[in-house]
């Protein structure tokens, strides 16, 4: 049938898979559900045909599932996914999240959690196909909230908005945003203009394949760059959104390097506070980051190995990037994961040189 | 042969070579396997295993898990991998010329 969804069960134990594809299959949405025993079945058959939803176990002889989990999820970034599994365990929670999915569930122990559990499916499902068909409902959110949350989950798309007669598009890809068009406007003027409108609708669309790039900037430069310019067209230096993006920070200038999602400056002196621009959790980070330094000098003095002139770590939710200046203390960015390894290595290169000028 | 014995103490130097080499660490911080040279003791070995751990550690708990760490030194980068909870540890001199050009502390 076509625009059915398609979930994949993988479990070790076939008992269990008959009993959930019966269950799956009785769904509202009525999904083909097909199933597997391993964990390399499991990826040749996502290998083979487009499925909406994973359900995996993770306790699986050869291959467990957070191994399948890192695959999957490197080769099928757009896969929904789920963990239905007897393991109780913090740790592995914690790393299932990491690895992106969308709910960690204990096997369900009577009527009541399955039903819960057959009602967050199709959720899940209803949701996908919402999203297919161009709409999500996020009429509370503004449009800057928005394009914020695309760049950040990292996905493409492209955004029709519009205003009375007005119509603009925002084309995004990988996180970035690539391109906008209104009227006779294309790039960053039509972006301009786009976020100058007071109110409308919008909608998310499925991406364009091969759109032109027109726009260079980073998201956080160019939201950035285009709340100033559209304060300093109405002569209000004032105005909400830029302060919520300008958040008047030093540091702000070094946000505007390619992939930089935030940054923070920790003084070596624990006891003063580190400072922010786009960043969150940043006393924990800051402990964090101080912690590690700390560490590694350490080693570094133990092999006779020279300076530690930077360390830089890769997430599956974004890299994080650390360098150290005698009197200024640590300067620590957050990258968007999208960000190659050389690339972090050489931007905090580039940031630490401006900041410690 | 005397002439030869002659010089042969000049030729002792305190150059050391630079540890290269991998090792891994359980998720309990003991060293598994290591293909380190001996110029690094065992002991050192397992304290820069467990730092690396512990930092892997506190990026969890500080909410950015992390999958690898790269530190570069000015002769030395190291470079590891998170394994269910353990590590895999690559020690590598950097070629001569490829220094780091950040000025630090």
């Amino acid at each position: 049938m076509e625009g059915q969804q398609k979930i994949l069960l993988l479990d070790d134990d076939e008992t269990m898979l008959e009993l959930y594809q019966q269950l799956l299959q009785e769904l509202p949405s009525h999904p083909e559900v097909q199933t597997s025993t391993s964990g390399a079945r499991a990826i040749s058959l996502l290998d083979a045909e487009p499925f909406t939803l994973l359900i995996t176990d993770l306790r699986m002889p050869k291959m467990d599932g957070l191994q399948v989990l890192s695959i999957v999820r490197r080769k099928f970034p757009h896969l929904r996914i789920v963990v239905l599994t007897a393991l109780v365990d913090e740790e592995f929670r914690s790393r299932a999240y990491a690895q992106g999915v969308e709910l960690f569930w204990q096997k369900p122990a009577n009527g009541e959690e399955m039903q819960f559990f057959k009602d967050c499916i199709e959720s899940l499902l209803d949701r996908e196909y919402r999203q297919e068909s161009g709409f999500r409902g996020m009429q509370s959110k503004s449009l800057v909230d928005l394009l914020q949350l695309e760049c950040l989950s990292g996905g493409s798309s492209s955004l029709r908005i519009t205003q009375g007669s007005l119509e603009g598009r925002i084309w995004m890809q990988n996180g970035d945003i690539i391109d906008a068009a209104t009227g006779d406007l294309k790039g960053e003027k039509a972006f301009c203009e786009i976020l100058s409108w007071r109110g409308g609708h919008f909608e998310i669309l499925p991406p364009e394949a091969n759109h032109p790039r027109l726009i260079a900037e980073s998201p956080q430069a160019l939201l950035l760059n285009t709340a100033q310019t559209i304060d300093e067209e109405k002569g209000d230096p004032h105005s909400t959104e830029t302060e919520v993006l300008r958040k008047t920070s030093p540091l702000a200038a070094l946000g505007r390097f390619e992939g930089v999602e935030f940054v923070l400056a920790i003084p070596l002196d624990e006891r003063e506070p580190a400072s922010s621009w786009g960043g969150e959790n940043v006393e924990q980070l800051g402990g964090w980051a101080r912690d590690s330094w700390r560490r590694m000098r350490q080693i570094g003095e133990l092999l006779h190995a020279g300076d530690l002139s930077q360390m830089h770590g890769l997430g599956l939710q974004r890299h994080i990037a650390l360098t150290g200046h005698a009197q200024k203390g640590l300067l620590c960015a957050g990258f968007r994961r999208v960000t190659p390894s050389a690339t972090v290595e050489q931007t905090m290169k580039q940031m630490f040189a401006k900041w410690a000028s | 042969m005397g002439f030869l014995t002659l010089f042969r103490g000049a030729v002792k130097s305190d150059v050391k070579r630079l540890p290269a080499g991998t090792f891994t660490m359980d998720s309990r911080g003991r060293v598994v396997s290591s293909t380190v040279p001996h110029s690094v003791s065992a002991g050192q070995v397992r304290d820069i295993g467990q730092h690396v751990l512990a930092i892997f550690k506190g990026a969890r708990n500080a909410q950015v898990p992390l999958y690898e760490l790269v530190f570069n030194y000015g002769v030395i980068k190291i470079t590891a991998r998170e394994m269910r909870g353990g590590a895999i540890v690559f020690l590598s001199p950097r070629p001569s010329g490829q220094a780091p050009d950040a000025e630090t502390n």
